[in-house]
């Protein structure tokens, strides 16, 4: 395995959608994508300690129902928990986008304050009740030291899911995402869907696990900004960033191994 | 074990506000508070408990569950009204089946059909004062008692221990019904009519003649198979769905004897003279059309390495009964077209357009057993919503229509484009192959009672006794598990044919490949069922959604099918391809049917028909009566032209990140654009533009020049979007009222006169613009009978355009953007307000309409791309609905900035009738483009020996100002344009 081209196994089938633009995320930052299916994964969970980057893409994995993410959480946790864990305590990196975000959130992997991998926070359908697709500006926490948003500031991209309303279970665990810096990214000024404390995204505890709604991977080309024709866009797109922080820092972790 | 599952609390429930403002908007403020519950109930399965209930079902951050016991006692302990709202037996619950799948997987259980899963939808309301008869009329709100039932229960009715079912009805297993055989031999005329009409064949009396004529033909070859003399169930049914209309294009390819005047001609079928002919002549200079009008869709050329096909279809009798499940299976159908062309496409992006009847509708005029315009809207925009974005392809371009003929039978067009790598396996991937030997294989969903007789069912009015089984739901996660195992089985090689099943079922879809390797043995006893006791004919012609019929060679198959269960896909083999020239059809060991293919495809007698066209008369109104500035505020609340941004963004328009122009534009994305532009490849910049035309309007006048005007709307967005102008290709949509003249239909002779000449509208423009039509769909009966009332559509043509943009950094949007730059209009302005929506806001007739001339506009289209191509323009926008004023506040919205224009010396008359024509006349072939700084020469020159005209400058300030030389004609603000567009989707949208 090449240490400059990280593998990354980039979850696919099941209702799963967003896997093609991801792996081609994944592609222009210097990374080698597989898109794998998920009952491939869960039949050979071993599979996943080969990779340096687990990726759950958005989508509507078994058709959202029963709740956004809720069925791709229980398969996962029952099958993969362990090597999961595994991963990650190795220096690996997990990003859920979108549903992907769900699921790692139901699975208790985000934010995983207590450490026992208990659902703390979640979530839920939107304020308005509705899906709703549009571009929504962010900013990352800088206080938030996650590989994956190194110098990001503020960015625009777009938001694609009627479940991504943010809650945190209790007063406590607010707290405890604020006091420790565990939130990636706010909601700048508009907050689509009525998320607490205007969370776009989360991390764990070292930072190498990432969740977030908005859609880095649907801003890969200057095209896909709703502004592009009227200029001031620039040339490189700001979605690719999150991805090429996350290759140049596995990159770094392997120089000094 | 009942389960209920609510939200933590109330403040969380964004589906419980969301109801509560749907009842507001058609109620008033009645409900103080919502809540929405989902019940699941789980019953007969060994293993399964409470705790492991909680473990699959819980959120146990944001939800509560309540096992055997009532949720909404805890969410809303002050509830006065409960509404649950389950699906009727034997209707596609995919939820349900969702939660039987993961309840095995947590038992570590191969799947059984044992046990009972079911889910349902509970409301609980807090209502102001006592629901009394309020609590029916929020139930009839909720649901669709077609396919749905609502249970109420109020407080009161709860005290005296009123409770929810522990089950709702289930099929149950029936014995099936066997084989029977038909007498046709000594049936009247009258008595073949009638057995058509029994059993919903949809055949008229000559086609039915023509079947007794091959039985007699075939009686010793039937002797010697040991078949009835006469057809048996299975044979008759299949050859009613091969020859519907729906099917078969009848009307389409019947001869016409037309008369116009004292002229007299005859047509021998309007698709071969009109629509092949045309794309025939065409093709002769265009290298790039691949398959055209044989397949599930039209392919063309994208780049050389790749191919990319296009279909729209229509769904308009189920949307009308249940316009929820019409949609979702419209849109999901029509992906399956897509996945069913060639060896096999990936939809990359779907369009979605309704007709519906006016919003403002009575409500006391709705016919009964169909619903108002506005929740047919909401519920056909649920349905496409749902269908598109749970299968990942983003919806990209559509639009939405009102008039009141649409009230009895709404127009819901769904259309889906694909991508394929030209060479697939070292072969060219538009061709498939079906040889003798292959196995006949069906994958997807299993077979049930739902759909069946949607293709004939479609091929007839509606009416109060309108056969409830032709409504399905679809169920778009398993078409997504199908289509990604499909995509993945054909780069390995796997199969060597595919055509989805759609109309017809397995009849129509393995009939069809049967024609390929000159025959197919067909055993139902091998197909899936849902649950049993389906006759053997309802097994064949079943329309239960996301199913794909494959040949695959036997010495691939256990590949397949091991592939296939690896990813969660029922596949099956259901029979076998041959050479035999006869369709067989095998039940066990029984030979339940045997026809020819020749007599199957070929034996349809053709239809003869009379068309007689007389211009209609048309008063020409005084178009006087509103101020300029009110007709355009009142133009741009119009429901066909205000903003649909609500609606729209409810669709995922940018999945597969290769949104290149969205549905919005300008400065704070909320402008309108002319289409999409969408970029395939994330390897190549090269895009494609999809694009519309639709004015039924016109048909009042004249469906030639309704046709030539579709053409154009389409045609001209994709040249607005920056689209070459010689690679482009059209799809024809034709949803017509009955044009057989009969006593039910006494304007029959002028309604196919009609057709003829939107055909030879469709021709003429496509001829001019270089526009091959490459695929297409006629529905030829879209008249509700109800009540005793006749409600037809007007005549309508949806012409769907696909174009390549050789760079998308090339395409343009709507939006001002650069103050002081001069903005043009291109095209002439004869000012004809006939068909205009100035005359629908208006509300009298004007006279005759705008006339299009395409060769004048191919050649400006032309000339304006070079501009484009050279760098000149930074904005443009087509003048359709409202004319031009109704652009110019488009473009200045998008943007936010204002422009000075001047109409001095453009066309039309003097004085006030003048004027309002040149501001909301609605000639065709015009655009409105922004140039950039500096380049107005260069673009004049280009422009040379086109009509354009100078308006103005594009100004910082936020006006829209119109004047006429020195006289103001026009002044209105940002803010007044905007309150205006942006008033009709707050209704939409609870």
């Amino acid at each position: 395995m090449s240490s400059a081209s990280p593998r990354v196994l980039v979850l696919a089938g099941c209702g799963i959608s967003a896997d093609r633009e991801l792996a081609e995320a994944f592609r222009l930052a210097g990374a080698a994508p597989e898109r794998v299916h998920l009952f491939d994964l869960l039949e050979d969970p071993g599979m996943l300690s080969a990779f340096r980057i687990l990726a759950l893409p958005g989508g509507f994995s078994f058709g959202d129902h029963l709740g956004a993410g809720k069925v791709l959480a229980r398969l996962l946790a029952s099958r993969l928990r362990k090597e999961m864990d595994a991963f990650v305590e190795g220096g690996s990196l997990i990003l859920g986008v979108g549903n992907g975000f769900q699921a790692l959130v139901k699975m208790g992997i985000l934010p995983n304050l207590s450490g026992d991998l208990a659902p703390e926070v979640s979530l839920i359908h939107n304020g308005h009740g509705l899906f709703e697709n549009r571009w929504v500006p962010i900013r990352a926490n800088p206080a938030n030291h996650s590989p994956w948003i190194r110098g990001l500031d503020r960015l625009l991209f777009p938001v694609r899911h009627g479940e991504g309303r943010f809650v945190a279970g209790s007063p406590e665990t607010a707290e405890g995402l604020l006091r420790e810096n565990r939130i990636a990214f706010f909601y700048d000024g508009v907050n689509p869907d009525g998320s607490e404390m205007d969370v776009a995204g989360i991390t764990d505890r070292s930072g190498r696990v990432l969740g977030m709604m908005p859609h880095p991977e649907g801003f890969l080309f200057p095209w896909n900004h709703p502004r592009w024709t009227r200029g001031g866009v620039p040339s490189v797109a700001a979605g690719r960033t999150i991805f090429e922080n996350a290759v140049a820092h596995l990159r770094s972790a392997n120089r000094c191994v | 074990m009942r389960i209920e599952i609510s939200c933590g609390k109330l403040s969380l429930d964004g589906r419980g506000a969301r109801i509560a403002r749907q009842i507001a908007s058609s109620m008033g403020p009645v409900v103080e508070s919502a809540a929405v519950l989902d019940v699941l109930i789980v019953d007969g399965i060994r293993g399964f408990g409470g705790d492991l209930a909680r473990e699959i079902f819980l959120d146990p951050v944001a939800e509560r569950i309540h096992v055997d016991e009532s949720g909404a006692a805890e969410v809303l302990p002050d509830w006065n009204l409960l509404v649950e709202v389950s699906y009727r037996a034997g209707v596609m619950n995919p939820e349900a089946a969702t939660a039987r799948e993961v309840i095995f997987r947590a038992l570590d259980r191969e799947p059984d059909a044992g046990g009972l899963v079911q889910s349902a939808r509970q409301y609980a309301f807090i209502l102001r004062g006592d629901p009394g008869e309020r609590a029916e009329k929020i139930a009839g709100a909720l649901h669709n008692p077609l396919i749905e039932r609502a249970q109420i229960i109020t407080r009161s009715g709860w005290e005296k221990g009123r409770r929810f079912p522990a089950f709702y009805p289930h099929r149950v297993a029936e014995s099936p019904p066997g084989v029977e055989s038909i007498v046709l031999e000594g049936l009247s005329d009258g008595e073949l009519e009638q057995l058509s009409r029994i059993r919903l064949l949809s055949l008229s009396l000559e086609e039915m003649t023509a079947i007794r004529g091959y039985y007699r033909e075939a009686g010793a070859e039937r002797r010697k198979k040991g078949l009835p003399q006469g057809p048996t169930d299975v044979e008759l049914e299949m050859l009613a769905q091969t020859w519907s209309e729906h099917c078969k294009h009848k009307i389409f390819a019947a001869r016409i004897d037309y008369a116009e005047g004292d002229r007299r001609e005859t047509i021998d079928s309007l698709f071969a003279t009109y629509i092949k002919r045309t794309t025939e002549t065409l093709a002769k200079k265009r290298g790039d059309l691949k398959s055209v009008f044989h397949d599930n869709s039209g392919v063309v050329d994208f780049d050389g390495d790749h191919v990319v096909c296009i279909k729209a279809e229509t769904h308009n009798s189920p949307s009308a009964l249940d316009p929820y499940g019409g949609a979702i299976t419209g849109i999901v159908g029509v992906n399956r077209d897509i996945l069913g062309t060639g060896i096999g496409a990936m939809p990359i992006f779907n369009t979605d357009l309704l007709c519906l009847g006016e919003p403002s509708t009575p409500e006391e005029e709705i016919p009964r057993g169909l619903f108002h315009p506005l929740r047919v809207l909401a519920e056909a925009h649920r349905g496409v919503v749902d269908g598109a974005n749970q299968s990942g392809v983003p919806v990209v371009a559509g639009g939405l229509l009102f008039d009141g003929s649409f009230v009895g039978k709404p127009l819901v067009f769904c259309g889906t484009a694909g991508i394929l790598p030209a060479r697939v396996n070292g072969r060219n991937s538009w061709e498939k192959r079906i040889e003798a030997g292959d196995l006949a294989v069906m994958a997807g969903g299993r077979i049930g009672k739902d759909g069946i007789h949607g293709a004939t069912f479609s091929s007839a009015a509606l009416d109060e006794t309108s056969p409830t089984s032709a409504v399905q739901i679809g169920d778009p996660i398993t078409q997504k598990k199908l289509a990604d195992f499909l995509l993945e089985a054909r780069d390995r090689d796997l199969y060597k044919g595919i055509t989805d099943n759609g109309a017809g079922g397995l009849s129509s879809s393995l009939g069809e490949m049967a024609q390929t390797s000159g025959g197919v043995r067909i055993r139902l006893d091998l197909c899936p069922l849902k649950y049993p006791g389906l006759a053997p004919w309802e097994i064949l012609v079943s329309e239960s959604q996301e199913r794909m019929s494959l040949s695959v060679a036997p010495e691939k198959i256990g590949e397949f099918l091991d592939l296939a269960r690896r990813r969660g896909v029922e596949a099956t083999v259901v029979g076998e391809f041959t050479d035999t020239g006869f369709v067989e059809i095998l039940h066990g060991d029984e030979l339940v049917g045997s026809l020819t293919l020749r007599f199957l495809h070929h034996g349809l007698p053709t239809m003869r028909l009379r068309a007689r066209w007389e211009a209609p008369s048309r008063p020409a109104g005084d178009p006087r009566g509103m101020e300029p500035k009110e007709a355009l505020l009142a133009l741009l609340a119009d429901p066909n032209i205000a903003s649909r941004e609500l609606l729209v963004r409810r669709f995922d328009h940018e999945v597969q990140a290769g949104s290149v122009v969205k549905p919005f534009s300008g400065a704070r994305d909320d402008g309108p654009t002319d289409g999409g532009v969408f970029r395939p490849r994330f390897d190549s910049d090269r895009g494609l533009t999809i694009t519309h035309g639709i004015c039924p309007r016109m048909s009042d006048i004249d469906t030639y020049d309704m046709a030539v005007m579709a053409v154009d709307e389409a045609y001209r967005a994709h040249i607005a979007l920056g689209g070459d102008p010689d690679l482009a290709s059209a799809l024809d949509n034709f949803c017509w009222p009955d044009p057989v003249q009969s006593p039910e239909t006494p304007d029959g002779e002028y309604k196919l006169a009609q057709l003829v000449r939107a055909c030879r509208g469709l021709r003429d423009a496509c001829l001019a613009y270089n526009l091959p039509l490459i695929s297409g769909k006629d529905s030829m009966k879209n008249d509700a009978r109800i009540g005793g009332k006749k409600v037809s559509v007007k005549p309508t043509l949806l012409v769907t355009v696909m174009g390549i943009i050789p760079h998308c950094g090339e395409a343009l949007t709507t939006d001002f953007k650069n103050p002081g730059a001069p903005v043009f209009l291109l095209g002439a302005s004869p000012g004809a307000l006939g068909g205009s929506c100035y005359e629908r806001v208006l509300g009298r007739t004007l006279g005759p309409g705008p006339k299009a001339d395409p060769g004048a506009a191919a050649a400006m289209y032309r000339k304006f791309h070079q501009a484009v191509q050279a760098g000149l323009v930074s904005s443009c926008h087509d003048v359709s609905d409202g004319g031009l004023a109704v652009a110019l506040a488009e473009c200045c919205l998008g943007g936010r900035f204002g422009l000075k224009a001047d109409l001095k010396g453009l066309g039309a008359g003097d004085g006030d009738s003048g004027i309002t024509g040149l501001l909301f006349g609605e000639a065709p072939s015009r655009l409105v483009v922004e140039v950039k700084p500096g380049k107005q020469e260069a673009f004049e020159k280009i422009m040379a020996g086109s009509p354009f005209h100078r308006l103005g400058p594009v100004t910082s300030g936020d006006l829209l100002v119109i004047r006429r030389g020195e006289a103001e004609i026009l002044r209105a603000g940002l803010d007044e344009i905007e309150r205006a567009w942006k008033s009709f989707a707050k209704e939409l949208v609870p």
